[in-house]
């Protein structure tokens, strides 16, 4: 029967084309889900409505956060009081803050600049202004192993646009 | 008239649950056209107060998933199934009215509370900081409509399989009869683990228990999965009935065999099943581990194949034939445009790293209402035109109810295509306010422009309806659409039976 023949074929493609997206979608998220060894480890803590962060040399920014260009950082994120999300749009850098919990994301800034960090999960009254400011500066040292992020869409361009500018 | 009300019948029964459906998609539509009219602009618009903002959205999105698109679908089946398993009504009328009748309440506490933690009431929110009593009500609100979901299941399920004329085998039977027996069946296995999340969360807000509550040891994790594994498949449980109208009208308004009955019933039995490997999907930012993500990340994909089975069964339906756009084919195949986009961008949300650009953004609000409002609205839009001549024996005007189908096709692709785009832009869903800068605000004004064009048809539609309803031309009961076939084979029970 040549109807059901038509359709087998479809179904084929439609696996296969489905099988490479996840493959690709594996492959892609492997590299992302392990953070660098020599990653900086910055603390970041949402509360009902704001963010803090720790650096590792114990200083303390309150909606404010200064990193440097091509070093690469590790967030432990997590939450004092209900769940937030730790969001910065323009580096695809989401992660959930759950009280109780320690969850990690990572990101190497690769462009100096002004970034919107805000929160990306709904958290009461004003989830909508909870938002920070992320300054990339310019490396003082000349950071070490380059590591491969070539082919990894870390920064969307599409969301450029986005940068708080007030 | 009024006696309806006090009617076991199943077409009286099911009238009740279509009427109480289209009050909630008015009212809930009513919300929305707020929601996005705040959202015109950046700042304060109509609403002063952020919270009460959050109540209206929270609201807008329980009403629309509990009391419209769950009522209206058993309202169709409670006209339908009987007549389509040759039975004289369901198995349990008694029981049937009963489950009819716990949806006011429901629907009541809902409305009343205006609850503010989202659809969701995800803890610790749900339990630290959202406001009694209107948290309350919302809890035992959503457990009396779910025991309407499952009493209206098991009528169903029993209407069918125990009920069903004995000559005529279940392969026979209307592809919408499998439709509603996979999604009762589904409700019967997806919607106890929520039920048992709402009674913990309840007793966790009295602090008698701490299950979810980080600061008793809780974990509110877990809250996340026992919602989802009910939840995941229920987004199945919506879309199924709507899949199962567009197999009822598309065949008839192509002039044409359906292509494959047995394709339809295996990608509907494959939907059913593979719909529960997939829940974790809306945890990808929790903190899963990798192997967890990849894991649930097949288990979605692995979904695909059987919804493009029904899209390709239509499309082959319709291949060749002699298509009558009339309003109930248009409202379908606009729903099947939409549902293609829809899934489309499902496919995004499910590949890891694409979603912690989704996730939580206004893309998501732009995917799930491709699918609520675009496939499975549309398609209930035009069974409801399809069925008219048999509810009330009399016709809509056909002119206006095209010009409604494109007031919404146009409305809806402007809203949540342009949300898709906003997402992108990183705008978080549930937020009362915006950045303030160019694309945003330009993206955000067609949204709520092409709300109002919705609102527009939406208005217009029911204003014919009711209009025809009483004074509508006399339809032919043989045939109102002109199909070259026979309408279904029912006379109307006239008023004072
Ligand atoms: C058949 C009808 C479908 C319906 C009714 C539906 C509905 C929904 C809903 C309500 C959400 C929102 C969750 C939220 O509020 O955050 C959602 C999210 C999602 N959907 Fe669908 N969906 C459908 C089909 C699909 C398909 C076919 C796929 C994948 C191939 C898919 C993948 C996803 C993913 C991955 C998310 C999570 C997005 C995120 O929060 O990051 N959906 N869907
Ligand atoms: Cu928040
Ligand atoms: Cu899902």
């Amino acid at each position: 029967m040549g109807h059901a023949m038509i359709e087998w074929i479809y179904v084929g493609v439609v696996v296969m084309l489905l099988v490479y997206l996840g493959a690709a979608a594996w492959d892609v998220e492997r590299f992302l889900d392990h953070p660098p060894k020599d990653s900086k480890v910055i603390k970041v803590t949402g509360q009902q409505w704001l963010w803090t962060f720790e650096h590792e040399d114990g200083t303390r920014e309150i909606g404010e956060l200064h990193l440097q260009e091509g070093v690469p950082y590790k967030f432990e994120v997590t939450s004092r009081d209900v769940n937030h999300a730790f969001n910065i749009p323009d580096l695809t850098v989401l992660i959930d803050a759950v009280p109780g919990r320690i969850n990690t994301v990572w990101v190497m800034p690769d462009a100096t600049g002004e970034y919107l960090i805000q929160c990306r999960e709904y958290c009461g009254f004003s989830h909508y202004q909870m938002r920070a400011k992320l300054f990339v500066e310019e490396g003082v040292s000349n950071v070490s192993a380059p590591i491969e992020t070539q082919d990894i869409p870390v920064v969307l361009p599409a969301t450029k646009a986005a940068v708080v500018s007030n | 008239m009024w006696e309806i009300l006090f009617s076991t019948h199943h077409t009286d029964v099911g009238l009740l649950y279509i009427i109480l459906g289209l009050v909630a998609f008015m009212i809930g539509g009513a919300l929305a056209l707020v929601i996005r009219t705040e959202l015109f602009l950046p700042g304060a618009q109509i609403i002063s107060d952020p919270n009460t903002f959050h109540r209206i959205f929270t609201t807008h999105g329980t009403n629309m998933l509990f009391l419209w698109l769950l009522p209206f679908a058993s309202g169709i089946g409670n006209y339908l199934i009987p007549i389509m398993v040759k039975y004289k009504d369901m198995a349990w009328p008694k029981l049937n009215a009963v489950a009819f009748w716990m949806i006011p309440v429901g629907m009541a506490l809902v409305w009343l509370g205006m609850a503010d933690f989202t659809w969701y009431a995800t803890p610790p929110y749900s339990i630290l900081s959202a406001k009694g009593p209107a948290a309350e009500m919302w809890i035992f609100g959503i457990k009396i409509l779910g025991l309407s979901s499952i009493l209206g299941s098991i009528n169903f399920i029993v209407t069918i399989l125990k009920m069903k004329h004995p000559d005529l085998p279940l392969m026979k039977t209307s592809l919408f009869v499998w439709a509603t027996l996979v999604t009762s069946i589904m409700i019967l296995v997806a919607l106890p683990t929520f039920t048992a999340a709402l009674i913990m969360l309840f007793t966790d807000r009295l602090g008698v228990s701490g299950f979810f509550n980080p600061n008793m040891g809780g974990d509110p994790i877990a809250y996340q999965h026992l919602f989802w594994f009910t939840f995941h498949p229920e987004v199945y449980i919506f879309a199924i009935p709507a899949i199962g109208m567009a197999y009822e009208l598309i065949p008839k308004f192509s002039r044409k065999p359906l292509f494959s009955y047995q394709s339809g019933v295996t990608a509907f039995v494959l939907l059913s099943i593979v719909a529960f490997a997939s829940w974790a999907h809306h945890m990808y930012a929790t903190g899963m581990d990798f192997t967890m993500k990849t894991t649930f990340m097949i288990g979605t994909l692995a979904a695909v194949p059987a919804s493009a089975m029904h899209v390709f069964n239509w499309i082959a339906t319709m291949w060749g034939g002699r298509i009558r756009f009339a309003t109930p084919m248009s409202f379908v195949v606009g729903g099947l445009v939409l549902f293609f986009y829809a899934g489309a961008g499902g496919v995004v949300n499910s590949m890891m790293p694409l979603d912690f650009l989704t996730h939580d953004s206004y893309w998501v609000v732009g995917h799930f209402h491709l699918f609520v409002m675009g496939l499975i609205t549309f398609a209930f839009l035009g069974m409801l035109h399809y069925m008219f001549p048999m509810i009330t024996g009399r016709m809509y005007n056909e002119r206006i109810g095209m010009v409604t189908f494109w007031l919404l096709f146009v409305g809806v692709s402007m809203i949540f295509l342009t949300q898709h785009v906003l997402g992108l832009y990183g705008q978080p869903r549930r937020t009362f306010d915006y950045v303030p800068v160019e694309p945003l605000i330009v993206m955000n004004q067609i949204s709520s422009v092409g709300a109002w064009i919705t609102g527009a048809g939406a208005a217009l539609l029911m204003g014919n309806l009711i209009y025809s309803a009483g004074k509508g031309k006399p339809a032919d009961m043989r045939d109102p659409f002109q199909l070259g076939e026979q309408y279904y084979d029912y006379t109307r029970k006239e008023p004072h039976h």
